[in-house]
Parts: structure tokens; C-alpha cells; sequence
């Protein structure tokens, strides 16, 4: 799926720009888009490592499993695969946590983190497991309660009530939400009846 | 108020986090460099990730072609009464977060922040997050190529999440 959206975009772009006579422009994006991807690796870099190392503190002193241990009753419930008190649980934990309070970038290295938990349970290695799609689509589907973003750009343009937003985007967020979860659900129901 | 809270969530995470280890009797600093060191591993694993999703992603959007396809469906929208001025926005949601804060940042500087559309570029861009960039960046690290319905189920959460965006706003604030 990866794949063949990639090469639509690839394919489509540079034959739409090569059509309409762009030749220059196509030829520095190109090239340009190495220094994005170096400058936004770069920018990540240290935010990674920073978090990396706060929450090897939390591993080591156990407080990832501790928080496990406490959730597990609730968010096992979505993710059936991962046995109880397992780390990948609190990593996911703290991952949607972080992200509910819009600070994605920190939330990132759990994220990562939970993954490479969640494959170290996973049988095959190139496939998702179903723990790892359910966690992605309650990724995307976004967890956010203060977007804290959004809400420092409608002060920056003057609005009157810069927050006024944040109870519609908490409905939207929850409907996503639950409208992923719900299709994550039925395809794993219909997957197990196949099997 | 709620702004506050976001702000303290860091300092006070690093806080307890670290008074917790001191409390478990363990050596925090070294802790910190022990997992801190992992970044570099971690690093090098999602860089040819950001790398091939840029260059997939800038040469889709800059090339004009998104402009083009636009400019051919915005009279069907238009006689569904969205605001075709989002409709950008709504598009670039899952596949660029960079590409949507700047179309949301024009939004807010040439409608205002209180009208209808910057009200609704701002539910938008608080209730969904760039699926695109998450599922390449979350499987590409721990080389995941079977990525299931994770992609098209993402997406599809994306349009759901637009949609009641939309219908929320002009509930709360239409007219």
C-alpha cells in the first residue's frame, strides 16, 4: 500500500510537472527535498534522544511496568496480543498521554519505542501485527484534547477566544476515534472467522 | 487554563520521572545516557523513512498537479455548500502536517481566526493527525512492509474526521 502510493505521488508529480513544462522547478524539488528530509531529521534527532533517555530513568526504576500493571485492565482490552504487565503497553500508554496534551513531537519516541516492543512480540517480522495496526489507527485517528498548536496560531492572529475550538475538536477527535477503533475491530473479527 | 496545563505536562513529566528513579534507589544519570544512546540506532533506522516520504510527498504537492485536481472537483463541491477555501487543507491533512499548518496559518491571517473558516481549518487541523507521515515513520522503524488495512483504515478515519469536523462546526457556529 506504501508502495504504490509512493510511486503515484513520484510518477504522477514529476509527469504532471514534466507535461506542463516545469522542468526547473520538478529538478529542484528533487533535490531540495534531501536537505528537508536532513533538516527535519536533525530537528527530531535530539527531541528522540532526549526522551529516550527520561524514559530509560522510567524502564530502569520500573515505573513502565508499574503503569502497565495499572492500565492493563483497561487499554488490554484493545490490544488483546500484548500479555499483561507487558512494557509495549505503558510505552503505548505514555504515547497516547503525551499526545492527548498535542505535544506530538515529544510523544514520537514512545511511539517508536512501543513499536519496537510490540515487534518484539510480533511472529512475522516484514507483517503488522494486529496490536501494531490498532495502536497506528488510534495514532492517526488523533488523540488530541488541547491542540496546543492550534490554539498558540489563533492567538498569534488576534482571535477572541483562541480555545473556543477545543470542544469540537475533542468531538471530532472522538468520533475518529471511535469510528477506527470500530473498523479495526470488524476486520479483525472477520480475519479470525476466515482463519 | 488548558494552555497551562499543556505547558507544565513536560516539565512536571521529567520531575517525577526522574524523583521516581531516585526514590527506586537507581542511578538516573547513567539511566538517561544508557537509553539517550539508543537515538542514535533509532536515527539511522528513520531517516531513509523521512528521506523517501518527503521526496514522495514535496514532488506530489509542488508539482501543481494537487492545484490542478482541485480547481476540476471545486464546483461539486461547491453545491454541496463546503467552503471550498478548506478543501486544500482537508486534502493535505493526512499526507503533509507542514503543508497543512501553512495552509492553516493563511487561513487565520486572510479569513480571521473567529470566521467560519478559520474556525474550521482549526477543528480540522486539532482533530486529526497526518496519517501518512505516522504509519511510514511507525513501520519504516521497525521495518514493517505488510502493513495490513493500517493505511486505508488511517485514511479513512481521516475522512470521518473531516466530515464531523465540518457538520460539528457549522452546528456550533454556523450561520
Amino acid at each position: 500500500m506504501v508502495n504504490k502510493i509512493w510511486s503515484t505521488f513520484i510518477i504522477a508529480g514529476i509527469m504532471f510537472a514534466l507535461l506542463t513544462g516545469q522542468f526547473e522547478l520538478i529538478n529542484r524539488i528533487i533535490l531540495e527535498s534531501t536537505k528537508a528530509s536532513f533538516d527535519l531529521t536533525l530537528q527530531i534527532f535530539p527531541v528522540i534522544a532526549l526522551w529516550l533517555g527520561i524514559m530509560n530513568i522510567a524502564s530502569v526504576a520500573g515505573l513502565l511496568k508499574r503503569i502497565s500493571e495499572i492500565i492493563s485492565p483497561y487499554l488490554g482490552r484493545l490490544f488483546p496480543g500484548i500479555p499483561k504487565g507487558h512494557e509495549a503497553l505503558s510505552l503505548i500508554a505514555s504515547n497516547i498521554v503525551i499526545n492527548m496534551f498535542g505535544l506530538g513531537n515529544a510523544a514520537t519516541p514512545f511511539g517508536l519505542k512501543a513499536m519496537k516492543s510490540l515487534q518484539t512480540l510480533n511472529k512475522e517480522k516484514d507483517t503488522a501485527s494486529n496490536s501494531m495496526v490498532t495502536f497506528l489507527i488510534i495514532n492517526t485517528g488523533g488523540v488530541t484534547i488541547i491542540p496546543t498548536t492550534v490554539i498558540s496560531m489563533r492567538m498569534m492572529y488576534g482571535s477572541a477566544h483562541p480555545t473556543e475550538i477545543v470542544a469540537a475538536c475533542i468531538i471530532a477527535t472522538l468520533i475518529s476515534l471511535i469510528a477506527g477503533i470500530s473498523i479495526d475491530y470488524v476486520i479483525r473479527k472477520r480475519g479470525q472467522k476466515r482463519a | 487554563m488548558l494552555n497551562f496545563i499543556s505547558e507544565l505536562m513536560i516539565p512536571l513529566l521529567v520531575l517525577f520521572i526522574v524523583i521516581y528513579g531516585i526514590y527506586k534507589k537507581i542511578n538516573v544519570y547513567d539511566a538517561f545516557v544508557e537509553g539517550s544512546t539508543e537515538s542514535f540506532q533509532m536515527i539511522l533506522t528513520i531517516f531513509p523513512c523521512i528521506l523517501a516520504m518527503i521526496l514522495g510527498i514535496n514532488i506530489f504537492l509542488q508539482s501543481g498537479l494537487l492545484t490542478g485536481v482541485l480547481n476540476f472537483i471545486s464546483p461539486f463541491l461547491l453545491s454541496l455548500k463546503v467552503p471550498v477555501e478548506i478543501i486544500p487543507m482537508a486534502l493535505m491533512r493526512p499526507i503533509s502536517g507542514n503543508a497543512t499548518l501553512a495552509i492553516l496559518n493563511n487561513l487565520l491571517r486572510d479569513f480571521g481566526p473567529d470566521s467560519l473558516i478559520g474556525r474550521l481549518g482549526s477543528v480540522i487541523q486539532g482533530s486529526t493527525e497526518t496519517t501518512f507521515y505516522v504509519l511510514t515513520l511507525y513501520f519504516g522503524s521497525v521495518g514493517i512492509k505488510k502493513i495490513r488495512h493500517a493505511m486505508w483504515t488511517g485514511l479513512a478515519v481521516d475522512l470521518i474526521g473531516i466530515i464531523s469536523s465540518i457538520i460539528i462546526v457549522l452546528l456550533f457556529f454556523g450561520q
